[in-house]
């Protein structure tokens, strides 16, 4: 990176310091901070929607859909997460590819299981196994954030599923005696004070997809946690301009101010989200804030 | 992410063949001197520059890819890349699940290091990395077994105290003993393992491993293999 870091060995302190943290291999860490929150701002939307969509579907009067519904929250909240993250992968991305199979490759005529090996033709390959690496990097992001949406959705659906059933059923008696349908009830009087019920276990589930983001190993995008083991190994003169013993220490106290970090910004903004969707509600929250502080309360009684 | 993109062999291009066939090379990138991540962040070691002389010699175009040792193998098999080279010692049991090529480095002598000498090697607690033969070995001896998912987490597993010994090739274990300045040494007799280092591949990719079989031939044949082994082994290690 600078140009006097040509020699390392040469170099002591601050300077050394400056080359080491530089490096390519060091890039690679920060690149993989990008990655983590890049993850994270894409699954948290994805995942609320999967969670509205469960929920939704659990709380339907068509049979089959509440079944669906239910059958998601349930088997997804009941399998270990590593499980998942180690099956469900793996088998995502040979579906995709079987159904490419079918598609592209109809003239295919041997098995496409021959023993262990999972063998379809060339052109259903996903990525294709001639495209460039960082194609098969945004496909392995891509099948890691899916996942993560379906696991993390399924809790966020118990959550708001909770949440609506928390909503004053008089609310919504009142609406249907003003004349809303079923749906215009749902959406204008029950989702709208659902939120403030339901972001308690919503914001839960933040810090714990927050904590669940190294998971992101086990499919092959390198987060964080990877790079600072590697980084932190001990690194012999022979293969490293940058020698140096066991080090892991100092990378995961990095990381741990990192995570730190971040859950309490969180922590945060998210009282603010609750303060702002305790506005006007019928909670023990928004009551208080209509009445304003206790002093100016009782003045104004 | 360019760190991993390191297309070989342009050549293949003017040789007009193979253009379309990329070959993806999974390594593990954490066991130097076979494979490790250099301070560019890209993949280096002896195999390294093997599979780019044999991609070379078998006018493939070939791209490097790391993944975990632990699931080496069934991201192989379920074609996440097309070949192992992550210093893979062929077995039996190894055997039964993928193909290998022929080997590129004879059988192995594995080695037991720890911080003094007089440590119980038969019935202490002995690290090594999960699902190599060298944790076989110590399962089937008689000392604990303690694993580890790195090989790098076996040494420090030594240097805390965790355990008595780690137990793991010569050849890795080496530098670091070098590097140690006498807090690590070898203890014990050596240990023969394995049936040398291959490539592993599919099953079903037979002439994938033929093309690299014949590879490998030419590079025994012209002593260039021997040359390589020497760099980075050192002129002891054995040779063809």
């Amino acid at each position: 990176m600078f140009e006097y870091c040509a020699d390392p060995a040469s170099l002591a302190g601050f300077k050394w310091l400056s080359c080491y943290l530089t490096t390519g291999k060091h890039m690679g860490l920060y690149w993989a901070v990008g990655t983590v929150l890049l993850l994270l701002t894409i699954t948290a939307p994805a995942a609320l929607l999967f969670g509205f969509g469960g929920a939704a579907a659990a709380r339907s009067h068509f049979r089959p859909l509440r079944w669906f519904g239910k059958g998601y929250i349930a088997i997804v909240r009941g399998v270990p997460d590593i499980a998942f993250f180690l099956f469900f992968v793996i088998a995502l991305d040979q579906g995709f590819e079987w159904i490419r199979h079918q598609i592209k490759c109809s003239d295919w005529d041997q098995p496409i299981r021959q023993g262990n090996d999972f063998i379809v033709c060339a052109a259903a390959k996903l990525p294709l196994s001639s495209s460039p690496q960082v194609f098969h990097e945004i496909y392995g992001f891509f099948l890691a954030v899916l996942t993560f949406a379906l696991v993390f959705g399924a809790f966020a659906a118990n959550v708001l599923y909770g949440a609506m059933r928390a909503v004053p059923h008089a609310q919504i008696e009142t609406a249907e005696a003003y004349g809303m349908s079923h749906r215009q009830a749902f959406w204008r009087i029950m989702v709208p004070q659902m939120w403030v019920y339901a972001l308690p276990g919503l914001s839960n589930l933040w810090m714990v997809l927050i904590k669940a983001t190294p998971l992101l190993f086990l499919l092959g995008v390198e987060d964080i946690v990877y790079w600072a083991r590697e980084l932190g190994g001990t690194k012999t003169p022979q293969f490293t301009d940058y020698p140096h013993g066991d080090w892991r220490v100092w990378y995961f106290l990095a990381l741990l101010v990192f995570y730190l970090a971040f859950t309490q910004v969180s922590e945060v903004v998210l009282a603010k989200i609750s303060r702002r969707l305790s506005h006007g509600q019928a909670t023990l929250a928004g009551e208080k804030q209509r009445k304003g502080p206790r002093g100016r309360g009782k003045a104004a009684a | 992410m360019k760190k991993l993109i390191l297309t070989t062999a342009v050549l293949a291009l003017t040789a007009g063949a193979a253009m379309a066939d990329v070959v993806r090379m999974g390594t593990e990138g954490a066991y130097p001197p076979y494979n490790y991540i250099d301070d560019n962040g890209e993949v280096a070691g002896f195999e390294r520059e093997l599979g780019d002389e044999l991609c070379a010699r078998a006018e493939l175009t070939c791209e490097w890819v790391t993944n975990d040792w632990d699931s080496i193998i069934p991201n192989l098999v379920s074609g996440n890349y097309d070949t192992i080279i992550a210093g893979m010692s062929i077995t039996d049991e190894r055997d039964e699940v993928i193909d290998f090529t022929q080997d590129y480095y004879p059988p192995t002598a594995s080695v037991y290091v720890a911080a003094s000498a007089d440590v119980d090697l038969a019935g202490g607690v002995i690290s090594a990395q999960t699902a190599t033969i060298q944790a076989a070995y110590i399962a089937e001896s008689g000392a604990t077994l303690l694993e580890f998912a790195t090989a790098d987490e076996t040494i420090a597993a030594v240097q805390n105290g965790e355990v008595d010994a780690v137990f793991a090739d010569y050849d890795f274990l080496l530098p670091v003993v070098e590097a140690s300045g006498g807090a690590l040494m070898f203890v014990g007799e050596e240990v023969a393992l394995g049936g040398g280092v291959g490539m592993g591949l599919r099953e079903s990719d037979n002439e994938l491993r033929d093309k690299f079989n014949a590879a490998i031939d030419s590079m025994k044949a012209d002593g260039s293999l021997n040359a390589l082994l020497a760099k980075w082994f050192g002129e002891e290690a054995p040779g063809y």
